[in-house]
């Protein structure tokens, strides 16, 4: 699985997606239910959620199967703070910072004891298992950081919503969902920018080989260590906004969470970034529509979408119809733009 | 601070109870080109990997500019001016030529220039008719060309070669040779080798390696000559 | 004193029960380098398997014995056929594959079987020290898990199968070279793990009941003693399943059973750290 990238313009992608978040904020809370609003704004959050395992499997090479573990802290970092501050600004600072800074103390254990993928994937996973079972356990008075009450299984059901910064008004659902469309069009743009910055190519680098970049005089950990951060602080994002549609609750940090945001990379391609965030909105929305019906239970529709993607469609959905588009618009004998999908197999 | 730009002292490297190095001296002064050759095992490839930050050497220090770099990350002596171009070809094979020689040249930061020195490499390497080609798909003497395009990219002070020619074609040995003695005119370079063949038709001054020591060191053609290393090395590989 | 053989005990009790949980991943990451992430919902259908078998009025040591780890090993035939064959050199792919079964696993039991636990008797009481009761059926299972080590370490060292195993585990290119067949022994490799995955399951059921969604439980605790051993899959699961069993017994004594796991994981995770090819890796080099 490769792909040049690299010095590709990404403007005209970036703009169209701008077009269709506008489109978006401005029509959307006129037309839809209260209910479709709430949930839509949750599926955004889960597209963010989407995008930092993107970026950090897809351009890093990462495999997090932990990726649930930022998004659990920022959601819990959030609620925490924005009951003991009382303030949701600073709150929401602390939603992206703590994960990042989790992030880099497991990071730094990780990446500069040289730990292979393998190792990587069973540790980020035990994270997740070990903060699953400490956050379910904290039922009861005992467990309170200042005013919060952590709740166990029960979460945090009073997370209080975001207010608007200095007048304290809370943000209402239609707010809500434009805060949820500017944050999941501004992870992007700065996905889609990162990745050609020199530091991005230079991550790139590290994924198709470490030693290559060393012998180049790239710090390769470190790089790794940079984009892991920076993955869990959009996880950690993702995990306020999911709060703010929801509430907090320890199946934040579950392995099925984890699970899925994976299944979202996979079905929408790795090494992309518009694939795994139109993945989680039409599996999410497949997966309401199976509860609703109540047919069927959805991990077998998880399951079997992951088990078939992985060994039939092994590039996931975007490269997918990106070839199939190539073969219809050019002659058989192919473009270089196509010739240079078949190369990137 | 030494008159050489590279110097090795007493160095060497234990794997359990195996001494692939047993005390190497080794001077490089600027400007060289030097050929590192001897029989397999003899540690050839042990000490080029200590130059490299790959190995740890037990013991001994190895001087880069007066600077003692045994031991260190690879990307630090990448950084402090050393560039390696490795036995199998090292490269980012899901990436084009272009795309290679563009993460080489990392201390460039102007677009433009980066650019400009990008197509010249190409050109003087031969290689700009492979610009957009993905590394992974290409034919192993393109990718050793590649990668010593990236090397020659990034400018180094020491330029280091692991069995550049092997498994290369006849026509593309040929053209190596000429692009290495062409560096040779603006870069220091240390060949690791043991092809006699390219050997001539690349260096001046060899140093023979043997079960972990340096046997032998000067002029490529009084080496050929000398008795000691025609039996170690020579007279069993002719003699057989 | 009392206090102290109790804990002994419950601690032989622990490793044997984490030994049981982890073999069948070991067999077949040891042989395969495949993490099969389905292993804690083969581990789930074993119990089923068992559970069902004692409803319908069979033995419940047949159940659990043969039934068991019968059942889960066509399944694993199954799986291996259909899926594991299409991807074997794509170590990432089998995880995300097996996964992605796991989920498939857990969903299909719950529409069948119902979300709730489903429990048997244990086949045999309780026993008493001093003042402390204990469970005689820890120490069936910590009895079991000792025979199929022992039986493991003996096939692999002395027997011929044993040995067409090790050249495998040791090195796969040359193992075929000799004129054994690699698709063949997956195949055989794979059943045997999921057998004893479902040995596992079948075993686990009077203890902890049975669940669709008790898998994940014990993926995670299995791995992790898998990669804690190293390569090699009986010694290094034996002297891991030790280690790890212990720490979790006694942090659980001291603590919860809660932060008893998490000491588990958390030491596995620092050990890891310390010795990154494993116990076997380093120390008990060569050992099968």
């Amino acid at each position: 699985m490769t792909l040049s990238t690299f010095c590709r313009a990404s403007g005209t992608h970036v703009a169209l997606a701008a077009v269709a978040m506008l489109a978006a904020i401005v029509i959307f809370p006129k037309v839809a239910p209260l209910y479709t609003l709430i949930n839509v704004t949750l599926y955004m959050s889960m597209g963010v959620f989407a995008l930092s395992l993107a970026l950090l499997w897809g351009y890093g090479g990462i495999l997090c199967f932990g990726q649930s573990a930022f998004f659990g802290l920022g959601a819990y970092a959030y609620a925490i703070a924005a009951i003991n501050f009382g303030d949701t600004t600073l709150a929401s600072a602390f939603a992206i910072g703590i994960p990042a800074l989790f992030a880099a103390g497991l990071g730094y254990f990780l990446f500069y004891g040289r730990l292979s993928d393998v190792y990587l994937g069973v540790i980020t996973l035990t994270v997740t298992l070990i903060l699953f079972k400490l956050i379910n356990s904290t039922g009861g008075d005992a467990w309170r950081i200042g005013e919060a009450r952590l709740g166990g299984f029960n979460g945090i059901p009073n997370t209080p919503l975001l207010t608007m910064p200095f007048t304290g008004i809370p943000l209402s659902p239609a707010n809500l969902f434009t805060l949820a469309c500017i944050a999941l069009f501004a992870t992007y743009a700065l996905c889609k920018r990162l990745i050609t910055t020199r530091f991005g190519r230079a991550v790139i680098a590290v994924r198709e080989n470490e030693v290559r970049a060393e012998l180049l005089g790239y710090n390769a950990r470190r790089l790794k260590l940079a984009i892991f951060v920076i993955s869990a602080g959009i996880a950690g994002l993702a995990g306020l906004l999911f709060a703010n549609s929801v509430f907090v609750s320890p199946t934040m940090f579950s392995l099925s969470m984890a699970a899925q945001v994976l299944i979202w990379v996979v079905v929408g391609g790795l090494g992309t970034l518009f694939g795994p965030v139109a993945a989680c909105f039409a599996l999410q929305i497949a997966a309401a529509a199976l509860g609703k019906l109540g047919l069927i239970d959805p991990n077998i529709v998880l399951g079997l979408v992951l088990v078939v993607f992985v060994v039939f469609v092994p590039g996931g959905i975007q490269p997918a119809l990106a070839a199939l588009l190539a073969r219809i618009l050019t002659p058989p004998r192919g473009s270089p733009g196509h010739m240079r999908e078949e190369a990137a197999r | 601070m030494s008159v050489h730009l590279l110097e090795a002292r007493d160095v060497a490297m234990h794997f359990g109870g195996v001494k692939a190095l047993d005390g190497v001296d080794f001077r490089l002064k600027k400007g060289e080109l030097r050929c590192l050759l001897g029989p397999n095992g003899a540690g050839k490839s042990t000490f080029f990997r200590c130059l490299t930050g790959t190995h740890k050497p037990t013991r001994g220090h190895i001087l880069f500019k007066g600077t003692d770099i045994a031991g260190k990350e690879r990307h630090d002596i990448a950084r402090a001016g050393i560039g390696v171009k490795t036995q199998v070809p090292s490269l980012f094979d899901g990436l084009t030529t272009h795309e290679n020689l563009w993460l080489a040249l990392r201390t460039v930061r102007n677009a433009v220039a980066r650019e400009e020195k990008i197509a010249d490499v190409m050109e003087r390497v031969g290689i700009s008719p492979l610009r957009d080609n993905v590394l992974g798909r290409m034919a192993h003497g393109q990718r050793q060309l590649v990668e010593l395009a990236m090397v020659v990219a990034s400018d180094p002070d020491l330029v280091l070669l692991d069995e550049p020619a092997a498994g290369m074609t006849d026509g593309e040995v040929e053209r190596l040779a000429s692009i290495i003695r062409d560096l040779n005119r603006t870069h220091t370079v240390v060949v690791v080798e043991h092809d006699m063949h390219f050997i001539r038709m690349i260096a001046d001054q060899v140093t023979v390696f043997h079960q972990g020591r340096i046997l032998a060191e000067g002029h490529v053609e009084s080496i050929l000559a000398n008795q000691t290393v025609r039996d170690v090395y020579l007279g069993k590989k002719h003699g057989a | 004193m009392d206090y102290l053989l109790v804990v002994l005990l419950q601690i032989a009790g622990a490793v044997g029960n984490l030994a049981l949980v982890s073999v069948g991943l070991a067999v077949i990451f040891g042989m395969m380098r495949v993490i099969n992430l389905a292993h804690g919902e083969f581990i789930m259908l074993g119990g089923f398997a068992a559970i069902f078998s004692v409803q319908a009025g069979i033995n419940i040591w047949l159940a659990m014995l043969v039934i068991a780890p019968l059942s889960v090993a066509v399944l694993g035939v199954l799986v291996e056929r259909l899926v594991m064959r299409r991807l074997y050199g794509r170590m990432v792919d089998t995880m995300l594959a097996s996964w992605g079964l796991s989920l498939l696993l857990i969903g299909l039991a719950t529409t069948f079987f119902g979300n709730r636990v489903v429990g048997v008797a244990a086949p045999v009481g309780s026993f008493r020290i001093g003042e402390y009761s204990l469970g005689a059926y820890d120490f069936v299972l910590a009895g079991i898990a000792l025979v199929v080590f022992a039986a493991g370490y003996a096939i692999l060292r002395f027997t011929r199968v044993g040995l067409v195993a090790r050249a495998t585990m040791q090195n796969r290119e040359m193992a075929s070279s000799l004129g054994i067949e690699p698709s063949r022994v997956y195949a055989v490799t794979f059943a045997i793990g999921s057998a004893l995955s479902g040995l596992a399951g079948g075993l686990l059921a009077p203890i902890s009941g049975v669940l669709p969604t008790m898998g994940v439980a014990y993926v995670a605790k299995a791995f992790i003693t898998v990669i804690t051993g190293g390569a090699s899959v009986i010694t290094g699961t034996a002297l891991s399943s030790t280690l790890l069993g212990s720490i979790n017994t006694v942090s659980t004594f001291i603590t919860t059973p809660v932060l008893g796991d998490v000491a588990l994981l958390l030491a596995a995770t620092i050990f890891l750290r310390l010795l990154p090819t494993g116990i076997t890796g380093r120390i008990f080099k060569g050992a099968p």
